[in-house]
């Protein structure tokens, strides 16, 4: 396995995350007109969870997993 | 004050600023040291993304609708992480191809069709005018405003001004001016342009500090921070709304709906490939710019509420609009060049946006319109003029400066009268429509031309009849009871609420059913139609595009030879002398070709020149061009002869490989019995001959250790003794024999036999163990002697053989043995009889292989080593005849072989 295809993979695990975070159910836990340390709890969610989830492609963009392989972008 | 020259004047400041970095940026390309080239710079100009819309629309999207606007930048941080897989793949395959444009980029994947590539253009052209026309809206509002400097009041509608005192309207020329300077100055060979990506780039940063700065002002001066104006908003009914969605089914799915179309956006706007695509340095850029976009996404939309808030809480009720508090509220505050900060901000986003779709759109109107109509046309004889590319530029100037006309016309007759989200998601739901013909077409190579087509015209005219045209009937251009009663008072087809579909929000509505219809009509048109060879081959390339890397220049199903003048005349008209000889010198370089060789070109060549002139006409109209020079050569049915040919080739070989391997994998299983029957062997021959051998040491150590027994026992002894010894001669004479016989080594002395004296002989050599047994010999030997060919010796002993066995397995109490000699024809036919217990059916194919003996179930192993049959079949086979066996099991077993008698039938000799 290149560290392409390890990192795609990861990425696309990262896009389901990020369906589910962005999505009705869980969505639904924070849509309530009250206050978190000053600001909206429905924005404070939706920030963190995308500052998350671009924290993650960052990690994920920037690792390099342990192959023997060259890396090849096949 | 502010006055409209000081306005105008930082505004060309602004724009001569932008100029000179283009410039350079060009310049810096045109030596070879891009400062383009690194993931930063690619980043900020994906953020082309964010325009008037973003800048002052998602302040007036959040002012009505809340955490909504928000989507619009969710999506395209989803479709990153998508990236690998899609993205990474479109940005290869438009490498390999020298895709220019989407129109293109589709066109090319079912077969470089020319009708695709221009349905595309027409839908990317129709869709993005309400894009256009945004833009258009926020920078003569936001001018508008700036004007009034420091009083605030309303714009009045524009719709009741006349052309020529209508702002937007030289707003728009003069975008067209910027955007053709801009685009079109020269003609590149791929489709790049350096300084525009340069300036773009530049213009991300002066939006996003500009919406930074003035946002910061809002929140932390203008109010006391993020926490104080959320408690304001808290303790007001009307924005206390805007901080959650509302609880119904239609919110989320329209949630949803956004997300997907900004998805969409993010790959399918027209000016999102050109920098994303056809703008891509380096492939490697990708890996930096999917984190990094976001994170531009994510800090330009941090103090989009703030600033919605305050808009709302400082003129909530005095009509001014919600999409332009980012103006007026400075403006309220009398900060003259936060005022002047956030209007050249705005014109950044709206002059990015309007540039770079602009060029992506008259790029594609040139390249997969507009040229492959001229050049069908024959009395235009356009494929024969001189210079092409000055044609080109002015087709695409023109192309430029009627998308411009057509947003101002859009904006004046519709777009006042919706706000800049909804006119921008107008825009999305279009060119979410590539969607399924672009990400199934580079998955499936099942999709097909007619498919394509049939979904993209669906899924527009859905879109058309469900947003368009609705929108012009909002603006009274078409009557009002369309939209209320549908048309022709058929409320079943209103087009909000097609076939009485009424959960979802206008876009939501659309969304829907245009996928379903384009998707729907995409599948059934590919399954139901057969695909051209042009067209499987494209779908195969851009399919398997990182299997084939390395590999294009075989890419083609077209073959052709043309002569060389006629493709540098033709590549020159288009990209001028000299960038023809650079790209034919790396060519000739790359492949070791020497140009005097020879003036017919090779496939490869004219394949090369194809995708040069792709890059600059696109892949359709470049495909016309070279046809017009070259010989074409299809494939013809000795072509398809080789390539069956070669394929049945490989299917034969294969098949004979699998031969060759099952062979194998039977020898292996044989020599594997083998060494199984050779173990048994062994011990069955090392039983025989201990057995003879304990017996033999034993009386010689009664002999030895008792010299005083009597004579008689000591002779009846030393008989035994000699009589065991003799069995262990045999024994190894016969293991001997066999061995000869096997490896071959055996020698024969041939000579005339007669067959009756060897049956003599046999019967007498073996007359001790059928007396000792009781078994009653009948010998029947005819009368005439006739003699065989071979050896005595062996005959003998294959004799022999046959008589012992006869007797070992003859009746014990009533042992009856038959031998017979008879003449059948010209042959010589032995067979011995017994009437023992017979061999089954399945034994009689056993019992002639070494080794093999029957073993009864009653009495065990037989008596030998399992080697006579086999040593006897193996002399019979060398007399040119066959040992065989009948038998019925109880009733005995009758051997018999047959012996070609000698022609001159005469006495022996001897």
């Amino acid at each position: 396995m290149t560290r392409d295809k390890i990192n795609g993979r990861r990425l696309v695990g990262l896009f389901l995350l990020g369906m589910l975070l962005f999505n009705f159910p869980l969505l639904h836990l924070f849509n309530r007109p009250m206050l978190a340390l000053g600001i909206p709890v429905l924005y404070l969610y939706l920030f963190a969870a995308w500052s998350l989830i671009i924290f993650l492609i960052h990690m994920i963009s920037r690792s390099k997993p342990d192959t023997p392989f060259p890396d090849h972008s096949e | 004050m502010l006055a409209t020259e000081t306005v105008i004047f930082a505004s060309l400041c602004y724009i001569g600023v932008l100029f000179g970095i283009a410039y350079y940026g060009d310049r810096r390309a045109d030596i070879g040291r891009s400062i383009i080239s690194n993931p930063y710079i690619y980043a900020l100009s994906l953020a082309v993304y964010c325009t008037a819309w973003t800048f002052y629309g998602s302040v007036g999207r959040a002012a009505s609708a809340g955490p909504a606007f928000l989507t619009i930048y969710l999506g395209p941080t989803l479709m990153v992480t998508l990236g690998w897989l899609v993205l990474k793949k479109i940005v290869r395959i438009s490498k390999i191809h020298r895709i220019t444009s989407i129109a293109d980029f589709i066109g090319s994947r079912y077969g470089k069709s020319m009708t695709l590539g221009g349905v595309v253009t027409v839908i990317a052209v129709l869709g993005i005018i309400p894009y256009i026309s945004l833009q258009l809206k926020a920078i003569s509002s936001s001018f508008l405003l700036i004007q009034q400097y420091p009083s605030l009041k309303p714009l009045p509608p524009s719709g009741s001004i006349g052309l020529w005192s209508d702002t937007t309207f030289y707003v728009a020329l003069f975008l067209a001016v910027f955007a053709t300077l801009f685009g079109t100055r020269n003609l590149e060979a791929t489709e790049r342009h350096e300084g525009l990506v340069a300036a773009i780039a530049f213009e991300s940063i002066v939006k996003l500090v500009a919406f930074l700065a003035v946002g910061t002002f809002i929140t932390f001066f203008i109010y006391n921070g993020f926490a104080d104006l959320s408690q304001k908003a808290l303790s007001s009914p009307e924005l206390r709304l805007l901080m959650t969605l509302p609880e119904d089914a239609g919110a989320f799915s329209s949630w949803f709906a956004h997300i997907f179309l900004s998805m969409m956006a993010i790959v399918f706007l027209p000016r999102q490939f050109q920098v994303m695509v056809v703008e891509n340095v380096n492939e490697a850029h990708l890996n930096k710019a999917i984190w990094l976009f976001p994170l531009y996404l994510l800090a330009i939309n941090i103090f989009v509420l703030p600033v919605a808030f305050a808009g709302m809480l400082s003129f909530g009720s005095s009509g001014l609009d919600a999409d332009m508090f980012l103006l007026t509220l400075p403006m309220a505050d009398e900060q003259v060049f936060l005022t002047l900060l956030v209007f050249i901000g705005g014109m950044s986003a709206a002059t990015g946006m309007v540039i770079v779709e602009t060029v992506a759109l008259s790029t594609m109107i040139c390249n997969d319109l507009l040229m492959p109509l001229l050049l069908h046309m024959p009395s235009l004889k356009l494929a024969q003029r001189r210079d092409l590319s000055s044609i080109l530029l002015s087709i695409r100037r023109l192309g430029i400066i009627l998308v411009l006309l057509m947003g101002y016309a859009y904006f004046h007759y519709a777009g006042e009268y919706y706000t800049l989200v909804s006119i921008g998601l107008t825009s999305f739901a279009a060119v979410a429509q590539f969607a399924p013909a672009l990400l199934i077409g580079i998955f499936w190579k099942g999709g097909t031309r007619t498919g394509a087509l049939l979904g993209l015209v669906a899924g527009f005219s859905v879109w058309c009849y469900t947003l368009f045209l609705p929108s012009l009937a909002g603006a009274g251009l078409m009557p009002q009871d369309f939209l209320e009663h549908g048309p022709f008072g058929i409320a079943f087809l209103r087009p909000f609420e097609l076939f009485g579909l009424d959960v979802f929000d206008r876009i939501t509505h659309a969304v829907f059913w245009s996928m379903l219809a384009n998707v729907g009509c995409y599948v059934a048109g590919s399954l139901f139609s057969r695909p051209s060879a042009m067209e499987h081959t494209q779908a195969t390339m851009f399919v398997d595009v990182y299997r084939y890397v390395g590999r294009v220049h075989d890419s083609s199903v077209w073959r052709g030879t043309a002569y060389l003048p006629d493709l540098v005349s033709m590549l020159e008209r288009f990209l001028g002398k000299e960038r023809t000889e650079a790209a034919l010198d790396i060519y000739a370089t790359d492949y070791g070709i020497n140009w005097d060789q020879s003036l017919t070109r090779d496939p490869g060549l004219v394949n090369h020149i194809e995708k040069l002139l792709a890059g600059a006409i696109g892949s359709a109209s470049a495909r016309v061009m070279v046809a017009s020079v070259v010989k074409e050569e299809p494939l013809g049915i000795e072509e398809v002869m080789d390539i069956l040919n070669e394929t049945r080739q490989a299917i034969i070989y294969s098949r004979e490989l699998e031969r060759a391997s099952a062979e194998l994998r039977a020898a292996n299983q044989r020599l594997q019995e083998l060494d199984q029957l050779k173990d048994e062997f062994i011990s069955t021959v090392s039983h025989e001959l201990r057995t003879p051998l304990t017996a033999i040491r034993s009386l010689a150590e009664i002999l030895h250790d008792y010299p005083d027994t009597t004579p008689d026992r000591q002779r009846e002894f030393s008989s035994i003794i000699i009589r065991e010894t003799q069995r262990l001669t045999r024994l190894i004479t016969q293991v001997l024999d066999f061995q000869k016989l096997e490896s071959g080594r055996m020698r024969w002395a041939i000579t005339t036999v007669d067959l009756k004296d060897v049956v003599e002989d046999a019967v007498s050599a073996t007359g001790q163990l059928v007396a000792e047994k009781r078994i009653r010999m009948q010998v029947n030997l005819p009368d005439a002697s006739r003699c065989v060919e071979g050896d005595r010796d062996q005959l003998i002993q294959a004799m022999v053989n046959l008589i012992s066995n006869a007797v070992k397995f003859c009746d014990p109490d009533r042992g009856q043995i038959e031998i017979r000699l008879e003449y059948v024809a010209d042959r010589l036919k032995v067979s011995v009889a017994d009437n023992g217990i017979g061999i089954s059916e399945a034994d009689q194919k056993q019992i002639f292989n070494k080794f093999q003996q029957v073993v009864d179930p009653t009495r065990g192993r037989p008596p030998g080593t399992g080697l006579g049959l086999s040593i006897t079949r193996q002399i019979i086979r060398h007399h040119h005849g066959e040992l065989k066996v009948e038998s019925t099991p109880g009733k005995g077993a009758t051997f018999y072989f047959s012996l070609p008698l000698k022609p001159t039938a005469a006495i022996p000799a001897q």
